[in-house]
């Protein structure tokens, strides 16, 4: 890298007299996609990505329809589509999927209500923060999974505790990374803002609460990514529908390729709910994001 | 007269992290400040001219003495006494006019009565046809000029600013100069402006207070006796480089004394 930037020095400075114009332009735009944040174009950035799953495609065919690999460990990605086909017409799978999200979305959002606002009041009085705190970051080490022969023990093995493992695995982390960006608020705004006659309360709602509001909404796309985790581990234990309990059952019946199929559609939904958040994010928050 | 802002031997010492000593910031300073006047204070850097201006806001507590609004004694920070800061200071989501009407939300008042004060401050401060832009969208001066015009609206009884224009670049400087002299003269706001800058000291002042090193105290109280209104050329008038010239001398010696520590 050192010799790059030392080259590239060189390469301006005597560019006009040896060479203007074009190989000057040309070596400038070669090293953009070394330099450290450097951009690259949109069409480079989708082929790269393009060929990242072609290439993950490429080796599981060649892996499966030669035969090296046994399909009872891995399936080819044609018998995978056909079960999904399956998984769809004849098991009802978009039950089981609606299942699945209604939990992951009710766990969270609960979490994610709660957990604001607990935030919000930790990063902005000392006294919160001080009996908080402690306790929660003791908590959040604690694995959720393990929690869950408690629940079950507690409230049955219902939707309301697959909902419950989602809160619990979620609300700490949101709490705590809430105090977190609320405490990078500049001070100069909470200052200003009580020169412009705010009350303490005030400036939480009017200063504190918008200031931090894209950092929260970022948080919470974080921590949905991780609730679909979670909602798995507490399906596989005890549940009688949602994508997890089909995954158990398709192992018990030695059923690879819904296995597989299970688990790329969390992926997808995973995937989904996270673009369409970014998208909420950057639409919500103009003053934030871009010019 | 009575002053309107009566500062009575304000003291401030900092207390000292992990073994640090003490600073003393600000040491017994008396100060009265007349309705209508505009003031700019100028000192060494460190010698704790945004302590005093902060403590005014009521934004840090004092050590010991008292500070008189109108005859009532100051505690903590009030719309009655408008800050302006050195940058950075508006609310990212607010647009310009949202951003001026803060305060006016703040005491309640109606929407149309709000869009109306903002309108005008947003003409005094020259930014017609930028109502609904972003702070991010505005250069470092329009910035400063919305934090004028938010201070304003809200009618303090007293302007105070930290060196408001030392994070721009000269010639924006200059050209805010101007401007603030103007919306001055319009308004005759009372005004205590901090700054670095000699000729900006004299440019804007009515009188010119000069701070020694730290500890902080008063070392000259200078009035200016240059009618209004003032052009910028002024600057090159013989009474102006004068007061240049005696403001240059006094600076310098706290300034020597901040470099010999
Ligand atoms: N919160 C604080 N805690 C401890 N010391 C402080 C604090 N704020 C300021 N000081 C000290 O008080 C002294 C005066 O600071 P102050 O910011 O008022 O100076 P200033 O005159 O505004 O300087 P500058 O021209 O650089 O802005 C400095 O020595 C500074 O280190
Ligand atoms: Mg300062």
């Amino acid at each position: 890298m050192k010799n790059g930037l030392a080259g590239k020095h060189i390469a301006e400075q005597a560019s006009p007299l040896l060479d203007p114009g074009m190989s000057n332009q040309k070596k400038r735009k070669r090293r953009r996609w070394i330099e450290p944040r450097g951009s690259i174009s949109l069409q480079l950035y989708l082929a790269l990505s393009v060929i990242s799953f072609v290439l993950m495609l490429a080796g599981w065919s060649a892996l499966t329809y030669t035969g090296v690999i046994d399909p009872l460990f891995l399936p080819s990605p044609s018998r995978i589509i056909q079960s999904g086909f399956k998984l769809f017409t004849e098991f009802h799978f978009i039950g089981d999927i609606l299942a699945t999200v209604l939990r992951v979305f009710e766990g969270f959002i609960l979490a994610l209500i709660l957990g604001v606002i607990l935030g919000l009041l930790i990063g902005t009085f000392k006294v919160v923060e001080a009996f908080f705190e402690p306790m929660i970051s003791f908590i959040r080490y604690m694995p959720v999974s393990a929690f869950i022969p408690l629940f079950i023990l507690w409230i049955g093995v219902g939707d309301s505790e697959k909902v419950l493992v989602i809160f619990f695995g979620s609300i700490f982390s949101i709490i705590l990374m809430v105090a977190v960006e609320v405490g990078t608020v500049r001070s100069e705004l909470l200052e200003a803002s009580f020169t412009l006659g705010s009350t303490p309360f005030g400036v939480l709602r009017s200063v504190i609460l918008p200031a931090s509001m894209p950092g929260i909404m970022e948080i919470a796309r974080l921590v949905l990514g991780w609730a679909w985790t979670y909602i798995v581990v507490a399906e596989l234990v005890a549940s009688s529908s949602g994508i997890g309990h089909v995954i158990i059952e398709s192992q018990r019946m030695l059923r690879t390729s819904n296995i597989i199929f299970g688990i790329l559609t969390i992926g997808i939904l995973g995937l989904i709910t996270d673009l369409v958040l970014k998208l909420i994010i950057r639409k919500m928050f103009p003053w934030s994001y871009g010019r | 007269m009575q002053p309107l802002v009566e500062i009575r031997s304000l003291t401030k010492t900092f207390a000292g992290k992990r073994r640090n000593p003490d600073v003393l910031a600000v040491d017994t300073i008396d100060l009265n400040i007349m309705k209508n006047e505009f003031i700019t204070i100028l000192g060494p850097s460190g010698c704790g001219k945004s302590t005093l201006l902060r403590i005014v806001a009521g934004l840090e507590e004092k050590s010991s003495g008292n500070i008189y609004l109108d005859q009532q004694e100051i505690h903590g920070p009030s719309s009655d006494r408008g800050m302006v800061f050195q940058a950075y200071s508006l609310f990212p989501w607010l647009n310009v006019q949202q951003n001026i009407q803060f305060g006016l939300k703040n005491k309640k008042m109606e929407p149309k009565r709000r869009n109306e004060i903002a309108r005008d401050y947003i003409e005094l401060v020259g930014l017609g046809g930028f109502e609904s832009h972003y702070p991010k969208q505005l250069s470092g001066g329009m910035q400063q000029r919305v934090a004028i015009a938010r201070a304003l609206a809200n009618d303090p009884e007293v302007l105070l600013m930290d060196e408001p224009f030392g994070a721009l670049d000269n010639q924006t400087r200059l050209l805010m100069q101007e401007l603030l002299l103007d919306v001055w003269e319009k308004t005759k706001k009372t005004v205590l402006f901090i700054t670095h800058d000699v000729e900006e000291s004299i440019f804007l002042a009515n009188r010119v207070l000069v701070m020694t090193a730290r500890p902080g105290r008063i070392k000259a109280d200078i009035p200016i006796e240059i009618e209004h209104p003032r052009s910028y050329h002024l600057k090159v008038d013989p009474r102006f480089l004068n007061y240049k010239k005696q403001l240059t001398e006094l600076i310098r010696e706290e300034t020597l004394k901040v470099m010999r520590e």
